[in-house]
């Protein structure tokens, strides 16, 4: 088998044949007959610039395939194939992100959820790849403020403003930020993946930014290059990427969050996101975020003023007071816990430091016994309803 | 340096055209935007003048500039001049010119063909927004009151872009033409707008989908001859309201496409399988598709007269001179000078309808109307494929173009919807099953009532498969102001 490919395409029952796309590829890549407008698999190479002029949003279609579907297949179509099952390597056969290195660490970063995962069913349509390596975007930082006070441990809220690009990200998507320089042999270094931690309307709703939560690593290339940023700097950005770790739009789905550190970061932009949109009874939200202490929590401040009727709360430490981890707080808080994995509303979201799964796991597993039930089977049905997220580094 | 990419908002004039540094210019335009924005404040009704609509606003003519969506207060859209990025080295191409440099200025001996082209396409802008200025009042829905208001700001940004011309490159006469935009009204005794078409009301909204699918269609048409222009400025203004005119396009096929879904949507609930079986489908609260079929007559009819004469000297003279091309001028493999060719053109020879071959260059219109003719069949396979699949037995047809014309060889007598020439008195008997009567309008008038919560559609049209930028299904695309 060949390896598989991502292709463009365009949705002919959306598409209503103006040829703006075709007018603006710069390659040549788009054309069209009396019946459809096609993209040619062999010429196209993602730049993007047919995305934001095309009316109708059919030409944000993207399919993994082994075999590019020919122009024409394309022409002869009355309606977009369906996504092919071609597998469960996610980096291969995934659609998190276009270029291979981004798809290869967000793979990697997948990999707990112990098999390929997907959006939820109700998660709004993602963008991805907007911006590449070759065509990054420029945002400028308005803000780089610390979350924690900890030198040990120095985490920022930076903001970057895009002005005037479009730079459509959702609720749990990342960004690449591609560090100046070059590595040892000379080439420009790859971007670093940073989880977007403000909502799709802006950080400040409205305005064209987004926030990132940045933990200063020692010797870290990118962290401590963006943690450094003064106000007005600038910085190359690409992506977005991420199409599954994603918030459903149904205000009645229950948010089980298990967080360490900057993993709070797309928790975050999902609390946020409920707190601009809701207006009625949801499905609530609960989360488990565990610090080494409460100056090295970020966010403690604005947390304690989201109201609990939107955000349970469960903050742990592991070097203070009671010394505690999340999954020693799940399986103190074990019937609330088991009511939600049994429960088709709930959505689980795992994210922070790749230590953290296995004690997760090891809870969820005692929990499931609880009721009766096997964690490894209720997560795979989990993950395949899209239910079931992890992202850890 | 000038930034000829981003649009600049240095003057009260959004542009990229570098209006800072042109004073002359900039005072004329900025002497004519009191007039301009007293037309808008005086044509929308004032409620929704203050409320907040989500709108697209070119930021730069580059391809990921001219979408940002955001609200805003239309009087506060920012109209501004915009051309598309000047091409280097571009050469005129066809006509006696062809090959040679484009022109940055308006050449002296065709002055006056030139000002006539840009007046009548200025002159249709505005006349649009005239016609659909109640409509706002019975939206179906926020998303569909969304789009219209779209349309209506970006023909009124349309009809900036032809001013900025006629003033830069004019002159005094320029800018009188420019001012006698804004005295022309559609409808009017005494000023009516140049073109029919424009004249016409659009009293409901299945008549605002229509008029968007098949009249702005062919404004697509002239836009996209007008933007293979010798006269470069002309080119680059046309190329980028090409980029506006397709979201045009998009409210017209997509709307007709909903209404047809409506109906086939209620008949199949309803259990009705014969499409004629009229009553019963309007009892429905939905339009009945013969009825639709008669307003698709009737709009596609209207809009072939907009392409003029078949057989044409002024088309091939401004051809000839490098003003006006052919659709996709640049993709036609031939010299571009259409010296010795012909094109077949049909026409009546003894009370025939006959196919003719003619000199190609005086059949400039003809084909532009068969290039129109084959673009707007596009949409009605979508709608036929849409009616199969709900199982209705029944097919939207275009009708022949000898079919009720106003213009041309075809004014002079009556056909039928096939194209068979017929006698008055068969025209009187057919005509009410060929054209909306009276009472269909006025069935049509009776489903016009507003829906204006969000996430919400009136009964006679389907919520859109997408939304607007993404934006989920209950999006509150305007904040209505309710004073």
């Amino acid at each position: 088998m060949n390896k598989p490919v991502k292709q463009h395409l365009i949705d002919p029952e959306i598409c209503i044949r103006c040829y703006t796309c075709e007018m603006t590829c710069p390659v040549g890549a788009i054309e069209h007959d009396d019946n459809n407008v096609v993209v040619n698999a062999d010429s196209c190479n993602f730049c993007m610039d047919c995305i934001p002029v095309c009316p109708t949003g059919s030409i944000d279609e993207w399919r993994v395939v082994v075999e590019p579907y020919s122009l024409e297949a394309q022409y002869s179509w009355e309606e977009l194939p369906e996504q092919e099952e071609l597998g469960q390597d996610e980096a291969a056969t995934g659609l998190e992100a276009l270029d291979d290195a981004m798809a290869a660490l967000l793979a990697e970063a997948h990999k707990g959820a112990g098999g390929k995962a997907k959006a939820p069913a109700t998660a709004a349509k993602p963008s991805i790849n907007m911006y590449n390596l070759g065509k990054p975007a420029t945002a400028k930082i308005t803000g780089n403020y610390p979350l924690t006070d900890d030198p040990e441990h120095d985490v920022r809220h930076i903001i970057l403003d895009l002005g005037n690009l479009p730079f459509p990200v959702l609720e749990g998507q990342s960004v690449g930020i591609i560090p100046p320089g070059t590595d040892a042999e000379g080439k420009p270094h790859l971007p670093r993946l940073y989880s977007v931690s403000s909502p799709r309307d802006g950080e400040r709703p409205g305005f064209n930014n987004l926030s990132l939560t940045v933990k200063r690593e020692a010797g870290g290339l990118c962290s401590n290059y963006l943690c450094d940023l003064p106000t007005g700097a600038e910085v190359q950005v690409t992506g977005p990427f991420g199409a599954t770790f994603l918030l459903p739009a149904d205000a009645e789905a229950k948010l089980l969050m298990i967080c360490t550190g900057t993993g709070s970061a797309p928790m975050r932009a999902f609390t946020m996101r409920r707190q601009r949109t809701l207006n009625g009874p949801s499905g609530g939200m609960t989360m488990f975020f565990g610090a080494r202490t409460k100056k090295s929590l970020p966010y403690f401040g604005p947390l304690s003023k989201v109201p609990k009727s939107l955000l349970e709360q469960h903050l742990v430490y592991s070097r203070e007071g009671e010394k505690e981890y999340v999954q020693d707080r799940l399986i103190a808080e074990e019937e609330k816990v088991a009511e939600l994995l049994a429960d088709p509303k709930t959505h689980i979201y795992i994210c922070g430091l790749r230590g953290m799964e296995e004690g997760v796991e090891r809870a969820f597993t005692t929990i499931a016994e609880s009721i009766g039930e096997q964690w490894i089977a209720m997560r795979d049905v989990m993950r395949e309803d899209g239910r079931y997220h992890v992202e850890t580094y | 340096m000038l930034d000829l990419i981003n649009v600049s908002y240095d003057t009260q004039i959004p542009n990229n055209v570098g209006l800072a540094q042109d004073k002359k210019v900039l005072k004329a335009l900025e002497k004519w935007h009191p007039g301009y924005i007293n037309w808008w404040n005086d044509l929308i009704p004032q409620n929704f003048q203050e409320s907040m609509v989500y709108l697209r606003t070119a930021v730069s003519v580059d391809p990921k500039g001219w979408a940002k969506f955001d609200y805003v207060k239309m009087p506060e859209y920012r109209w501004g001049v915009l051309l598309a990025p000047q091409v280097e080295d571009r050469r005129i191409p066809m006509g006696e010119h062809a090959g040679e440099l484009a022109w940055q200025e308006v050449p002296g001996e065709y002055r006056n063909m030139l000002k006539r082209l840009i007046v009548i396409q200025g002159d249709t802008e505005p006349g649009s927004v005239e016609q659909q200025r109640f409509l706002g009042l019975t939206a179906p829905s926020l998303y569909d009151m969304r789009n219209l208001f779209q349309v209506n700001v970006e023909e009124g940004r349309h009809l900036w872009a032809m001013v900025y011309l006629l003033q830069k490159y004019f002159g005094k006469d320029g800018r009188e033409e420019a001012d006698d935009l804004l005295i022309r009204s559609s409808g009017s005794e005494e000023a009516p707008r140049m073109l029919g078409a424009f004249n016409e009301e659009t009293p409901d909204w299945l008549s605002f989908f229509m008029f968007t699918y098949f009249t702005d269609r062919d404004g697509k048409m002239q836009l996209e001859s007008l933007a293979q222009s010798g006269f470069d400025p002309l080119s680059r203004t046309c190329r980028f309201m090409l980029t506006e005119e397709a979201h045009h396009m998009f409210v017209g096929e997509t709307g007709v496409g909903r209404v047809i879904q409506a109906t086939c949507e209620a008949m199949n609930k309803a259990g009705i399988t014969d499409p004629y079986d009229i009553d019963k489908i309007r009892d429905l609260g939905v339009i009945d598709l013969p009825t639709i079929q008669k307003k698709l007559n009737l709009h596609y009819s209207l809009s072939l007269d907009l392409f003029g004469q078949e057989v044409s000297t002024n088309a091939a003279n401004a051809f000839n001179s490098g003003i006006k091309g052919r659709y996709m001028e640049m993709r036609i493999d031939d010299d571009h000078k259409l010296k010795d060719d012909t094109y077949v053109v049909r026409t009546i020879v003894d009370g025939k309808i006959v196919a003719q071959e003619v000199p190609a260059l005086t059949a400039i219109n003809m084909r532009l109307r068969d290039d129109y003719v084959r673009d707007a069949a596009g949409g009605l396979g979508r709608w036929n494929k849409q009616i199969a699949k709900a199982g209705v037995e029944f097919e939207m047809k275009l009708p022949d173009e000898a079919f009720h014309r106003q213009i041309g060889v075809f004014s002079a007598i009556r056909a039928n919807p096939e194209g068979v020439i017929i006698t008055q008195d068969a025209w009187d008997k057919g005509v009410k099953d060929w054209l909306p009567t009276k009472e269909d309008g006025a069935f049509i008038q009776s489903l016009m009532v507003p829906c204006f919560e969000p996430g919400k559609y009136a009964s006679w049209i389907a919520p859109p498969k997408v939304g607007i930028d993404n934006k989920p299904g209950d999006f509150e695309y305007v904040k209505l102001h309710m004073a």
